[in-house]
């Protein structure tokens, strides 16, 4: 066991991480100001591969889908948020939740339905074939555009909450949303506005991870499992505890895959036990969201 | 398959709970009421995962079926008995499996069984019909169908079995590529099932096993298993799994350069996933399979499914997954036919005498543990530049004969 | 949230009002009576068990979810460590059923006692997700552990041809006779889980889900009553597992898999948590629902889909929930 394959290892974990953050990222965003576990989540990011294999059939341009990819589902999950879940504000968890599933059968059926069930191949976009020559070991370029992609929205996102009026309510918002509906902020545009960035997350991760793993209906399926233990490890609600979360997720699964592959998927469920024995709300999770 | 077709292929009364009043057999004693008809049609029950991950397979699965089904019958049945298909969504879930097993044994009282494309659905389904003594050809990939555990006379595998295939291609690509060789295994019984079989091939070549790493089944992202095998330097890396892993392990093993370094090769290579990946990802990549349409030039059985599935599907092919779906009704038919009826012992007796060419040339029923004997084919994956046609994507590059030989012997399964 | 724990009291008067007073008051002899019925209003009686053995996994399931109010995503280790427990002592060990039946319910009971202890400190989404993860870790224990459990392949040879009792014999391979010996002791089941609802623990079990902070004040160890809550269902779901590995002769690795704590889970609320008719109702309908469609479109999930958004948008009381609730009106 040389120490460039551990670091290289390490290097692969990072850009598996960096899908299970943007999942996780919208998944804790629309928990931490909605309250609602998105069970629909997977099949958001499912949406945006496809939506992606249209844009790329209609334009030939992979940062056109990449742009346009968000844009398009966000809104979809807009009109989600509107008309399905708007009615189940202060009902629980519980009523969401089976709303957010039934909501994701949809998605998937219509999916299989329009698309096929075979799968569509989706090459990776030129120029980012390859490997690159990294010193110590060469890197699929890819995986390292996957990485300063996911690293760009991180920046961009941390601007929009901490530096905008828009973002500064939806940390009050976050933090306690019976004083900003007090102070008149029309919450409920806030919520639609929130779960239209959580769903293009989602959908812009689903996107970036096509060349990766191909396009299907079912691709959506291993991703609610491992966006939720990413947002509970870091805690619910907590987007800095998303990224963390994440990437540590990312990383226990490759270095686990190093030494004892059979039991990576099992890592994940270890380390999010262990996370919740010693703190029962996650990493960053604050206490009284959602007990 | 439009939701039509499913329909009408898989017909059964929906009103029938509604009727409960009605049904006679009510009345009747139990043991009558799950009495298979000896006169009336011929119903072969028939569970495949039609919705989910494998419907593409499962679908042409039933097509394929479909036809069998119609051959017997246009050829007049068994003296004017007609043959029909109950299809049945087993949705990859063996406890699905088999409440459909015995719906199709208890309630639609079939004659036969055949299907199931997971290994551990067939298992499941050949439980419960050998404990009420109906016959089950299965058309998935298993060894352990074969052993004596599992096996009952009741059971038959028209499936190629991960022993078969596997040997078929190590002894195609160690002498022909190297003898350091790296096993990436799917953690699970059909996994372990193929890497044996390449092991057992890979003896007679004196191979030097480099690295192995079993993955979890469903794993999204191999790359995290590919620094390890590179750093091994085999010649030929073995992957072990099936459908979309088989997919997404090529692809990321394309995007690492792994294909510089060594020959990929795959113990069955579907016909469905090539096409789903494109042809770049599966350049040069080994595989086996027991059928692929371009088989046809050689075998009129083949050219005969061929063009009656394009009669059919718009000009399609049948797929290697599906063609099975045809080969084993297409046996069981057969029996039935030489049996002059449908009782399962004279049936049982018939197919271990059967020798018949369905699809592919000939094949036959093993005694010891009704294995289809029969032909395995090593595949390569055209480059892009070779494909002529849209479902001109392998060469056969090496056919095994169909011979016990490359069996495991029925002592090492366990029938004594 | 609906209660039946006390329900004649709540019922008004009216001919419908009077009637479901008259079914609350003798629940578990209606519940049985229309078990009784259930093989000749479903399609075939293999689906009934399956729905007699969902109901019972639902009616446990409740208990900690419904009436607990704690969302368990566990639970379909506790159904599958019984459906093990069962299963391997027959096909592996030659154990006799009546035999293997409680060995199935104390391997589960041990599973709920042990993921209870970690997961009871957690609440809300915390305590689903502690309990899908402990669930994920019996589920790969026993995926790795071939020998015993036929790790993906399933297990197979849980065969139980016959069951002789007192003298009587019942072929378990005819269907409606394994019909009804199932139904004989989900019924046993089905009496004392409608008992501990009625004693002095389900009230305070109720209690401490409509103000927690009260019952504490009250002096109720809240913890450990909870802890039991878990374990309670954990058996009844065990149990079902059990039932289960005898009716199909195979266990699937897929009962500890975390779909299926969803379904049971979608189950409860399709029927209506924290009613006791709930289960079955929910369990009749879903399962129902999945057979039906399953065979008139390959679409199947999209039906289940819209079903599922317009239940919880217009019933979210569930079924049998809204029923109470329109008669009561």
């Amino acid at each position: 066991m040389t120490f460039d394959l551990i670091l290289l290892q390490i290097f692969t974990g990072v850009a598996l991480g960096s899908i299970f953050v943007l999942v996780a990222l919208g998944l804790s965003l629309i928990f931490g100001l909605l309250t609602i576990v998105n069970f629909a989540h997977s099949q958001f990011f499912m949406l945006g591969a496809y939506v992606g294999v249209a844009v790329l059939g209609l334009t030939g341009n992979f940062w056109v889908a990449l742009l346009a990819v968000p844009l398009i589902v966000g809104a979809i999950g807009m009109v989600c948020e509107r008309v399905l879940i708007r009615p189940l504000y202060g009902r629980g968890i519980d009523y969401p939740l089976l709303l957010t599933f039934g909501l994701g059968l949809i998605i998937l059926e219509l999916v299989r339905i329009v698309a096929g069930t075979e799968g569509i191949p989706f090459n990776t976009p030129e120029g980012l074939t390859g490997a690159m020559d990294l010193g110590v070991f060469f890197f699929p370029k890819y995986r390292l555009f996957l990485i300063a992609v996911t690293a760009l929205i991180l920046v961009a996102l941390w601007v929009f909450l901490e530096k905008t009026p828009f973002g500064l309510i939806i940390r009050a918002g976050a933090r306690d949303p019976e004083i900003v509906q007090v102070l008149g902020v029309d919450v409920s545009k806030v919520w639609l506005i929130v779960f239209g960035i959580g769903t293009g997350l989602a959908a812009l991760a689903g996107v970036l991870a096509a060349p990766i793993r191909g396009v299907f209906p079912e691709m959506g399926v291993p991703v609610l499992v491992e966006a939720f233990v990413v947002t509970v490890v870091g805690g619910m609600g907590s987007l800095l505890g998303a990224v963390i979360a994440g990437l540590a997720v990312g990383i226990t699964l490759s270095m686990t895959s190093l030494f004892y592959p059979e039991m990576t998927t099992l890592s994940m469920f270890v380390l999010m036990a262990v996370v919740l024995i010693f703190r029962p709300r996650g990493l960053f999770g604050r206490a009284g969201v959602l007990d | 398959m439009s939701p039509k077709d499913v329909l009408t292929i898989s017909r059964r009364t929906l009103l029938k709970g509604a009727a409960f009043g009605a049904a006679a057999g009510l009345a009747a004693p139990a043991y009558l009421r799950t009495a298979r008809a000896q006169s009336g049609p011929i119903k072969i029950g028939f569970p495949v995962p039609i919705t989910g991950p494998y419907s593409t397979e499962a679908q042409d699965q039933v097509r394929c079926a479909e036809i069998a089904i119609a051959m017997f019958n246009e050829a007049g049945g068994l003296n004017g008995r007609k043959a029909e298909l109950l299809v049945r969504d087993d949705k990859l879930n063996p406890g699905e499996g088999a409440t459909r097993a015995l719906e199709l044994i208890e309630s639609d009282k079939v004659n036969f069984l055949c299907g199931s494309l997971s290994a551990s659905v067939q298992l499941s389904v050949n439980q419960v019909a050998k404990q009420r003594g109906v016959i089950y050809n299965s058309i998935s990939q298993s060894d352990s169908i074969n052993e004596a555990a599992d096996f009952s006379k009741y059971t038959f595998h028209e499936a190629l079995n991960p022993h078969m295939t596997a040997g078929a291609v190590g002894r195609y690509v160690f002498p022909k590529f190297g003898k350091r060789v790296a096993f990436l295994v799917a953690d699970y019984a059909y996994g372990h099932e193929m890497a044996r079989g390449f092991r057992t091939a890979g003896k007679e070549f004196g191979i030097e096993e480099v690295v192995e790493i079993k993955h979890p089944l469903g794993q999204t992202d191999f790359s995290t298993f590919f620094p390890r095998i590179q750093a091994a330097r085999p010649n030929v890396l073995v992957v072990c799994n099936f459908g979309r892993d088989q997919l997404n392990t090529v692809k990321q093993a394309t995007d690492f350069g792994l294909k510089q370094q060594m020959k990929i090769a795959f113990p069955v290579l579907l016909f469905s996933q090539r096409l789903a990946g494109g042809a770049g990802p599966f350049e040069g990549v080994f595989g086996g399979a027991n059928y692929y349409w371009g088989l046809e030039d050689k075998f009129p059985s083949a050219k005969r499914l061929n063009d009656a599935y394009r009669a059919k599907h718009n000009n399609a092919v049948p797929t290697d997954y599906g063609a099975l779906g045809f080969a084993g009704i297409y046996a069981l038919l057969e029996g039935a036919k030489k049996a002059g009826g449908t009782d399962p012992d004279a049936v049982i007796a018939a197919l271990e005498a059967l020798k018949y060419d369905a699809y592919k040339g000939p094949e036959y029923f093993r005694k010891c543990d009704h294995q289809a004997v029969q032909s395995v084919l090593v595949l390569e994956s055209k480059p892009q530049a070779q494909v002529k046609s849209q479902y001109d994507v392998f060469n056969v590059v090496e056919m095994q004969p169909p011979e016990e030989k490359f069996l495991r012997s029925c002592q090492q399964l366990g029938h004594g | 949230m609906e209660s039946n724990t006390r329900p004649a009291a709540t019922a008004k008067a009216g001919p419908m009002g009077g009637l479901v007073a008259v079914i609350a008051r003798h629940r578990v002899l209606a519940a049985l009576v229309v078990l009784a019925a259930l093989p000749f209003v479903t399609p075939y009686e293999a689906l009934a068990v399956n729905i007699l053995i969902f109901g019972l996994y639902a009616m446990g399931f409740n208990l900690i979810f419904g009436y607990a109010g704690m969302l368990s995503f566990g639970h379909a280790a506790l159904f599958g460590l019984g459906a093990y427990g069962c299963g391997v002592s027959i096909a592996k060990f030659a154990i006799p059923w009546f035999l293997a039946l409680p060995i199935g319910i104390a391997v589960a009971g041990i599973g709920s006692v042990v993921i209870g202890w970690f997961a009871i400190r957690s609440r809300g989404i915390y305590f689903a997700m502690i309990t899908l993860a402990l669930s994920q870790v019996v589920y790969y224990s026993a995926y790795q552990w071939v020998s015993l459990t036929g790790g993906e392949d399933g297990l197979r040879g849980v065969n139980v041809p016959a069951i002789d009792v007192f003298g009587l014999h019942f072929d378990m391979l005819d269907p409606l006779v394994k019909y009804y010996v199932l139904y004989a002791l989900a019924a046993v089941a089905i009496a004392l889980f409608s008992r501990i609802l009625h004693s002095p623990y389900g009230a305070v079990l109720e209690a401490i889900r409509e103000n927690e902070t009260r019952a504490l004040a009250c002096g109720y160890d809240v913890a450990r009553t909870r802890w039991l809550a878990f374990i309670l269902s954990g058996v009844f779901s065990g149990f079902a597992g059990a039932l289960y590995a005898i009716h199909l002769s195979v266990v699937p690795i897929e009962t500890l898999n975390y779909f299926n704590s969803a379904e049971v889970l979608m189950i409860t609320l399709l029927g209506g948590m924290g009613t006791f008719f709930g289960a079955f109702v929910g369990a009749y309908v879903y399962i129902m629902l999945q057979d039906v469609m399953t065979v008139v479109t390959v679409h199947w999930q999209l039906v289940v889909g819209i079903l599922f958004v317009v239940l919880i948008l217009f019933f979210p009381r569930g079924i049998w929930g809204s029923l109470l609730k329109w008669v009561r009106a």
